[in-house]
């Protein structure tokens, strides 16, 4: 089996380190006095920012031209039920444990002064968060991987329940339930296939065996539960809304532009190379729920008075987007998938930032208090507008070969998929303006009226994110390079093997049987 | 014919456990500071705990066995022992019971349960359940100025008693039927008569499984555990939710799974339904409650559920998923109860669940670790609650009940609601009026060893699961 990964070469054991790193630095947060709050943010920022240095590697010394995992690390761990400590890395992989050390550090940035309550905790939520979802990206144990997926829940709950807004505990206990109740269906699963396939739980070792067509069926729908729950798709979106809105500023970019995203590589990572029949059955149903997602979020946005939950349903809607590129089953639709699920990390986690800095000096998320903000903070707006193009898919930003690959991709696997998700992104357009306009022209509200700009470290914070709009923009190569291998040979895994009907009334009559 | 000594090395723990609790009762009497008697107990527990290891055998006639099952069992009481005292010593004095009588009743109780799980005949079963029932009975009511505590002791005797009653019906049955009662011999009996099937046999083990029921806190016979728990001192209520469960599982065990082996069929359809109903009514309950004694009596009750699973996969792993399920529950429960303990103060009774409101702000450690016990109540990783569903799941789906394990799953994903309730007032909320913690350095160490089992055991289960494999082998 060894010869499937290219262990680490790197001088240290680099995704270890990346997990680990963070989650000591909260165990050191936890020695410093609650009394200094200041202290406890510079530990916070420094070693956020160690993270991000040391996942840079990642970036340069990634081998693009194969699809194997790399920077692999293995160790025993649970012996007596054959669980390893087994961390790597490929192409669908990499990005996103970037994502997630840059993210980080930015939420470290905007949440500067706005969090004011148990600052010390905080900072330990965020970096345990961090650690967390590293490990969720790396993890080549089953086991590993659901350890991390869960335990991320904790600081995710403290998160939206303690630092969040008017109706937090709600939001926390819903966000929380709904992801227990997902996940738990996914353990099963994962301990039934953990049976048949003799006892293990590595995931590379589980892709070599075939399971019968009964079988992923069940699976299938066992872990759509966990990963539809987390994505969200219709009709188990309604934890996002609520979360996203109470959640604090950093909650809210967390969510948005890492945890969600973990739905979708679930069924990249899982549920497509481990049962490549029943997610070619499924695909009628995943592209109807998709393109649902699509319409319905971006409609409901229409209707919405209050920033964040705006952007929380464009995020239902984009990440429809996403679940459409991946089940369209072609190259262009799973690179575009991918590739849309770092730009919604990007512009999503842009845009609750930007929306974070004025909640900081309005205290109000109602659109209606809104009006006027370009001629009171130009440097703002302009950062804005382009979050918002990006976010409508305008061409040179990085929305656009994101939505383009997908509805091509959509549109070759059926052609209503690819003709409705077209739609939305029209729709799409009129919210996203119909926002800008209401916010930042017609009359200048009294609410607004002589708030300061953006000041340095605001726009420190936001300037990594128009970066990589433009360059994913204009040079989208320089990412979907590392993605082409791994995506080639999940399509080839998944498009091999016998075709069967998607019939559920038949699985389930013999399910009674 | 002549007298034969019996090998009394098997029961020596048993023996060293009868004197010190003797000893003890008698100390009592010329010791005027009852923690010296706390101390006295925990020394001659660990004392018990250091001739355990050599105790492996089997005596009276195979009476009495002393095996890696009954040992790991007994591990688990001395723990349970321990802990209980740690958290007691300065709670008997806020409470105004600080009397000798009370380490002495528990160490009696913990003989009874000794003898439970080294029987190997069902009278001696019945003689250390009632041991360890009557010392339990009158540790609940020890609060005698305390109506609620005097109910809970009623309760708890009669329904007790009647579950004897059960069980001693049961026995009669299956001496009416086998001719013995000893365990082996029964289960030889029915294999060579091919008696799966027989009505009276059916019988007997559905009055064994009530009587077990009792005694685990089993749905539909928990009706006195939230009584019994909220009413008793708080340390026996932990002390009553560990060991006596722990006992009950270790019997039942030995029972169905010896005695009853062959007819495995017959029992897990008895089994299941209680399990499932165990685990819905505990979890369900628990949702509305307000006190957290009784919530966590609830809480009590669908873990008892959750560990039905591994005797009900009736597989070696099941059972060693059972005893690793009991020991962590064993830290993590016991734990729980020791931060519900330092929130009882003179003139505070602090067994709301509202009283932990705001206690993230004016008490950052006692709310830290009682978050880490209500995760590992619910069974989030990376603490060791999740390892024992985990396990306990895992077994009951090799043996072919994951339709069962999606139940359960269910009802734990339910199960958070009530657990994170506990942490939403400690984080989310602020604090009304500034709670007092009762702090000693006895319960510091019982929170200490508790929390760090649970972390460790979380992060690293190997150790106990592979001791409770082996404990198992020689099943």
């Amino acid at each position: 089996m060894m010869e499937q990964v290219i262990m680490n070469k790197l001088g240290f054991p680099i995704l270890s380190t990346l997990i680990f790193l963070p989650i000591a630095g909260a165990a050191l947060l936890l020695l410093i006095p609650r009394a200094k709050e200041s202290l406890a943010k510079w530990v916070g920022l420094l070693v956020s920012i160690a993270a991000f240095i040391l996942s840079i590697p990642l970036f340069t010394n990634f081998d693009k031209s194969t699809h194997l995992m790399q920077f692999a690390e293995r160790h025993a761990w649970i012996p007596s039920w054959n669980i390893t400590y087994y961390l790597g890395l490929d192409g669908i992989s990499v990005l996103f444990v970037l994502l997630s050390t840059l993210i980080t550090i930015l939420c470290v940035l905007i949440s500067w002064n706005s969090i004011k309550t148990k600052v010390k905790e905080f900072y330990i939520s965020i970096l345990i968060m961090e650690g967390a979802m590293i490990g969720v990206f790396c993890s080549l144990d089953f086991m590993l991987f659901y350890l991390f997926w869960e335990a991320m829940l904790i600081p995710m709950y403290l998160l939206i329940g303690v630092w969040g807004g008017p109706n937090r505990i709600y939001a926390a206990v819903k966000f929380f339930l709904y992801t227990l109740v997902g996940s738990v269906l996914m353990l099963v699963g994962i301990i039934v296939l953990y049976f048949y396939a003799g006892r293990t739980f590595d995931i590379l070792e589980l892709m070599t065996k075939t399971y019968p067509y009964q079988m992923q069926f069940w699976l299938f729908w066992a872990f759509f539960a966990a990963f539809a729950v987390k994505v969200p798709m219709f009709p188990v979106h309604t934890w996002l809304p609520d979360a996203h809105t109470e959640a604090p500023t950093a909650g809210s970019v967390i969510l948005a532009a890492v945890l969600i995203k973990m739905g979708a590589y679930g069924f990249l990572r899982f549920s497509l190379p481990l049962l490549p029949e029943a997610s070619r059955a499924m695909t009628p149903v995943m592209l109807t729920l998709s393109v649902i997602a699509i319409i319905y979020g971006a409609v409901i946005c229409l209707a919405q008075t209050d920033l964040k939950r705006l952007i929380a349903y464009s995020s239902v809607s984009h990440m429809g987007f996403v679940t459409l590129g991946i089940f369209a089953l072609n190259l262009q639709g799973m690179e575009g998938g991918i590739l849309q699920m770092i730009n919604h990390g990007v512009v999503t986690g842009a845009l609750f930032l930007s929306v974070g800095a004025i909640y900081d000096r309005t205290h109000t998320r109602q659109i209606a208090d809104y009006g006027g903000v370009a001629s009171v903070m130009p440097v703002y707006a302009t950062a804005f507008m382009i979050f918002t193009l990006a976010s409508i898919g305008l061409p040179a930003t990085n929305g656009f070969i994101g939505e383009f690959l997908i509805i091509l991709g959509g549109f070759t696997a059926n052609q209503w998929a690819g003709v409705l998700a077209a739609t939305g992104i029209i729709i799409g357009a009129g919210y996203m303006l119909w926002l800008y306009q209401r916010v930042f022209f017609m009359e200048v509200n009294q609410k607004v009226a002589g708030l300061n700009d953006i000041d340095a470290r605001e726009i420190i914070t936001l300037l990594p994110m128009v970066l990589l709009i433009f360059w994913i923009g204009v040079y989208p190569n320089a990412f979907l390079g590392f993605m082409h291998e791994s995506v080639k040979h999940l399509l080839e895994r998944v498009n091999s093997g016998s075709v069967h009907e998607m019939n559920m009334a038949k699985n389930i009559m013999e399910l009674i049987k | 014919m002549p007298f034969v000594m019996p090998d009394l090395r098997p029961v020596l723990p048993e023996i060293v456990m009868t004197v010190l609790a003797l000893a003890i009762l008698l100390a009592d009497l010329v010791i005027k500071r009852k923690e010296t008697i706390a101390f006295l107990s925990i020394v001659g527990v660990a004392l018990v705990t250091y001739v355990l290891p050599g105790s492996m055998g089997t005596t009276f006639n195979g009476m009495f066995l002393s095996d890696g099952y009954s040992m790991f069992f007994k591990l688990i009481f001395m723990l349970n022992v321990i802990l209980t005292v740690l958290i007691s010593v300065k709670y008997i004095v806020i409470e105004k019971v600080n009397f000798g009588e009370y380490y002495a009743l528990i160490l009696f109780s913990t003989l009874g349960m000794m003898l439970m799980a080294s029987a190997g005949d069902l009278i001696v079963l019945y003689l250390g359940l009632e041991l360890m029932a009557l010392s339990t009975y009158i540790l609940a009511g020890f609060i005698r100025y305390d109506i609620k505590s005097n109910e809970a002791a009623m309760k708890y005797f009669l329904l007790g008693a009647f579950a004897s009653a059960f069980l001693l019906y049961g026995t009669s049955m299956i001496y009416g039927l086998t001719g013995t009662t000893d365990l082996k011999a029964i289960s030889a009996y029915i294999v060579a008569n091919g008696l799966s099937g027989n009505p009276v046999l059916m019988l007997s083990m559905i009055l064994f499984a009530v009587a077990f029921s009792f005694k685990i806190a089993a749905v539909p016979f928990h009706m006195w555990a939230p009584d019994a728990y909220e009413g008793a001192p708080t340390s026996i209520t932990a002390f009553m939710s560990v060991g006596p469960k722990a006992a009950g599982f270790a019997v039942l065990g030995r029972v169905f799974l010896i005695a009853f082996g062959s007819v495995k069929l017959e029992w897990s359809a008895v089994l299941v339904p209680i399990a499932i109903l165990t685990m819905g009514v505990g979890n369900i309950v628990a949702l509305s409650q307000t006190n957290i004694k009784r919530m966590l009596a609830y809480s009590s009750i669908a873990h008892a559920g959750y560990i039905l699973l591994g005797i009900i996969a009736g597989t070696s792993d099941g059972m060693a998923s059972v005893l690793t399920y009991m020991l962590i529950y064993a830290f993590m429960n016991i734990g729980a109860f020791a931060v519900v303990i330092m929130l009882r103060s003179e003139g505070f009774k602090g067994d709301n669940i509202t009283d932990y409101e705001g206690l993230s702000k004016t008490h950052p450690l006692a709310a830290a670790l009682m978050l880490v016990f209500m995760f590992s109540l619910t069974g989030i990783p990376p603490t060791a609650g999740f390892m024992g569903k985990f396990y306990v799941f895992m077994s009951a789906i090799n043996a072919g009940y994951t339709w069962v394990v999606i139940i359960a799953v269910m009802f734990s994903a339910i199960s958070a609601y009530f657990y994170l309730r506990v942490v939403m007032y400690m984080y989310m909320k602020e604090p009304k009026e500034t709670v007092q913690l009762s702090t000693s350095p006895a319960i510091g160490l019982a929170l200490a060893i508790t929390v760090i089992a649970v972390l460790f055991i979380g992060i690293s289960p190997s150790t106990v699961v592979n001791l409770a494999r082996a404990a198992v082998s020689g099943f």
